[in-house]
């Protein structure tokens, strides 16, 4: 497949709106090797542990609800490149992405996802509710929206601090019609908080589409009443993320306020496990997958660039499989939590 | 080895399926993520894709079978140089799952709903610390229950930066009940927050700020405001600890009046001291005296779990000795017997006491003795408190304000009930508000709220005189 240059998806806006004229949005990072090899190897990860994710809810090993990234892997992992210590990450119940993006271990997620007590909430969380204090994850969350409010709190928490940490607060295309979104707006913009708000327009909001459930479906026009600047973003281009990322998290730290960037991407999965996806066209899926998948994009351009052979693909494909059956092997084996489990971490 | 493929579950519920279609055929390869195959439940279609790559080797079972139960093997991928003569005959129903793991068989199954034949371990009993001594000679300072409430957070404010307080017309209006009098003037407006009227969102932003540590006071205006934040409260700061697995929870205060006030109505007053107290997660405060409200708030302050402190705009006015004491800090969860007796036990709380105490001053004319206890805390209950009192007096009402049906009066009497039958010589009686939205007229509100004859009548029926 022919790299392309600027990854623009066909059938959507791919021109930034600037709202300031500071923010140049749009634009393509420039990625040197190191680069889209780490870009290749994370989304890959987030992309072959969805898979097995789906796979073990299949056997039965994964209860209750599930919901895969497999699609947008390009907007945590390109975010994330912009990131330092300290910053934080929240987002909703399609969280896997986001955890393994965050560094948080492929054993843990995983193991929390089939309710055992290696899970990184003892397996009393799921699959919408994983925190890590160590890397800064805030969750997982399952009431959609709610990560807003509380993400919108934790840039409170930095300024109140005075530290110059930025928060992102992840959420999706159905979520934007939240009530507290915009009350969360409103205050961030007042107090000029460092928060990023990275809508992820994945065009559908469980089965209904953006224009069945938005009066206005350009997102990165959602902050306009409250002087938000807003960016929409090629979610499917790891360097368009990334470029974003990286004014956004700039805008942040230098007291601007809150920034707001739609991620227009796409999930090849239905919404959860149970969704047959009757709601959109399998070539609409197979045109995505084929034409714009974010992994293939980078792997392309690594060949191209000769900055990697297949046999280099190979390794990298081996070495994340063998993550990912590992974790998958742990999840399957590692016990249940003990029944006193119960009754522990309700009240420190 | 040749990689089984399985008939995959749906939903946690669905056991089988029909294979409607096979979109690869023998001897196609296959790479992750394509669709291998449809099938069928009676909800819905959905396609198989394929996790592993390879060559499809053969086809298990044909399209259109009906009733092919999850986890079957329906077809066995080749990987590179295997062939399909190589194939062990697969047992599907010995190999089940084998494919995703050759570990599988030491894996353990998930627990099946109903199987529960491990006991139910049972809930901690924590022990709670008694009151302070207050040092014989101590100052005791009257005290409006409004200033102890803000001479408790000045004094939090004081000890510990991570505190802060937000709310709507905190700080420029020094509250709208005037509870934070003075705070901007003394903390500045970092620490003294004015919200916009954004009950929801500020929760929230309270919530996030906790989750990293501070320790916010989040005001509302009143507690009725607070259903629009209820989300925040109950989903993400009660359960937070939990779902985290100890990593994280929320160290924050909802404080604000709650329950009727004067002539306002329906919708601004209702009691949620039995909404709240329903929930695991949250600690529920609700003092009567000023001294109550210091203590208590300095603790809700320093807890680092959520803790709901439900405040009264009629007691705010009223005046009650606080000692004055360095650091007056009073545990939550522990009860306070507010006058002993030996006839009949009044348990009570916050604005229910001012009912509970004009009773039995009358009922003592009658020759009742009473013993009063104020709850002050709704949650964790202090129940070992009520039930010695109860295996004095056999007897038991409860005075609240709230709405009778799953009330904390009925929650005392059921667990009562449980725990002190044998000593319990008359059934127990609870008198709520009455099971009516709050009327606005004056002679209609009177009726709604509990009244001090209703008291002494209930306590005059447990002792059967």
């Amino acid at each position: 497949m022919a790299p392309r240059k600027t990854a623009s998806t066909s059938s959507r806006k791919t021109a930034a709106k600037p709202a300031k004229k500071d923010f140049t949005g749009g634009t393509i990072a420039d990625f040197s090797k190191e680069d889209d090899l780490k870009a290749y190897r994370e989304m890959l990860l987030i992309r072959r542990f969805e898979e097995k994710a789906g796979q073990l809810y299949g056997m039965g090993f994964i209860g209750g609800f599930c919901h895969l990234y497999i699609g947008q892997e390009a907007v945590v992992v390109g975010m994330q490149l912009a990131l330092k210590e300290g910053d934080q990450v929240i987002t909703g119940y399609r969280d896997h992405g986001h955890m393994l993006a965050c560094g948080m271990s492929a054993r843990g997620v995983m193991a929390e996802l089939t309710g055992r007590r290696g899970g990184l909430s003892k397996g009393k969380g799921g699959s919408m509710h994983m925190f890590s204090k160590e890397k800064h994850f805030y969750g997982g969350h399952g009431i959609v929206g709610a990560q807003v409010s509380l993400g919108t709190g934790l840039a409170f928490a930095n300024k109140y601090r005075g530290n110059d940490n930025v928060s992102l607060a992840y959420f999706g295309d159905g979520a934007a019609n939240q009530g507290q979104v915009y009350e969360s707006f409103n205050m961030a913009a007042l107090w000029k908080l460092p928060v990023i708000y990275i809508i992820e327009n994945n065009r559908y909001a469980m089965g209904t589409a953006v224009s069945r459930a938005s009066a206005q479906t350009d997102f990165s026009q959602r902050g306009a009443s409250f002087n938000i600047p807003g960016f929409q973003v090629d979610g499917m281009d790891v360097r368009a993320v990334k470029a974003a990322a990286d004014e956004a998290v700039e805008h942040c730290r230098s007291g601007k306020g809150p920034i707001i960037l739609e991620m227009q991407t796409y999930r090849y999965r239905g919404h959860s496990m149970s969704d047959p996806a009757k709601y959109r066209s399998k070539d609409e899926v197979q045109k995505m997958r084929s034409e714009h998948d974010p992994i293939e994009q980078v792997r392309a351009r690594l060949l191209e660039n000769k900055w990697a052979s297949e046999d280099d693909l190979k390794q990298i494909d081996k070495d994340v499989r063998d993550i990912v059956a590992d974790s998958a092997d742990f999840a399957q084996a590692d016990p249940e939590p003990d029944a006193s489990e119960l009754y522990t971490d309700i009240l420190l | 080895m040749p990689i089984e493929i399985l008939m995959p579950a749906l939903s946690p519920t669905m056991e089988e399926g029909t294979l409607s279609k096979w979109v690869k055929n023998e001897g196609d390869t296959v790479k992750s993520g394509d669709v291998i195959a449809e099938i069928e439940t009676d909800k819905a279609t959905m396609e198989v894709e394929a996790v592993d790559e390879g060559v499809i080797g053969k086809i298990l079972i044909p399209a259109g079978t009906e009733g092919v139960k999850v986890n079957t093997a329906i077809a066995v991928l080749l990987q590179d140089g295997e062939s399909a003569d190589a194939m062990a005959a697969p047992k599907a129903a010995e190999k089940q799952a084998e494919a995703a793991a050759p570990k599988v068989e030491e894996a353990e199954k998930p627990t099946e709903q109903g199987s529960a034949s491990a006991p139910v371990p049972a809930a901690p009993k924590g022990e709670i610390a008694a009151d302070p001594d207050i040092p014989a000679g101590t100052e005791m300072v009257p005290t409006t229950v409004r200033e102890a409430l803000r001479d408790a957070m000045a004094e939090e404010m004081r000890r510990d930066d991570d505190v802060f307080v937000m709310g709507e017309e905190v700080a420029e209006y020094q509250g709208a009940y005037k509870i934070t009098q003075g705070l901007l003037q003394e903390f500045g407006a970092r620490r003294v927050i004015d919200t916009p009227i954004t009950e929801h969102g500020f929760a929230g932003v309270g919530v996030g700020a906790a989750m990293t540590g501070l320790k916010p006071i989040v005001e509302f205006m009143t507690f009725n405001f607070a259903m629009q934040a209820i989300d925040q409260i109950i989903n993400s700061a009660a359960k937070t600890l939990y779902m985290s697995g100890g990593q994280m929870g929320a160290p924050i205060v909802f404080r604000g009046p709650n329950g009727a006030a004067a002539r306002v109505a329906a919708q601004h007053s209702q009691c949620y001291a039995a909404w709240y107290s329903h929930i695991p997660g949250l600690k529920v405060v609700m003092p009567y005296t000023a001294a109550d409200a210091k203590g208590l708030l300095k603790a809700a302050i320093r807890d680092p779990n959520p803790v709901i402190f439900l405040e009264n705009e009629i007691l705010y006015g009223q005046s009650f000795d606080v000692p004055k004491m360095d650091d007056f800090v009073l545990p939550i969860g522990k009860a306070r017997v507010h006058k002993k007796g030996n006839d009949a036990t009044v348990v009570s709380f916050g604005i229910g006491m001012t009912y509970a105490i004009k009773a039995i001053a009358e009922l003592e004319k009658d020759g009742i003795d009473v013993e009063l206890i104020d709850l002050r805390t709704i949650r964790p209950m202090d129940l070992p408190t009520i039930i010695e009192s109860v295996r004095k007096t056999g007897r038991l009402v409860v005075v609240e304000e709230g709405y009778p049906q799953s009330s904390v009066g009925t929650e005392i009497a059921t667990r009562v009930m449980q725990q002190a039958f044998d000593y319990l010589d008359a059934p127990i009686l609870t008198i709520a508000g009455k099971d009516v939205p709050m009327p606005y007229a004056a002679n209609l509100e009177k009726l709604a709220l509990p009244n001090v004859g209703e008291v002494v009548q209930a306590v005059k029926t447990v002792c059967y005189k």
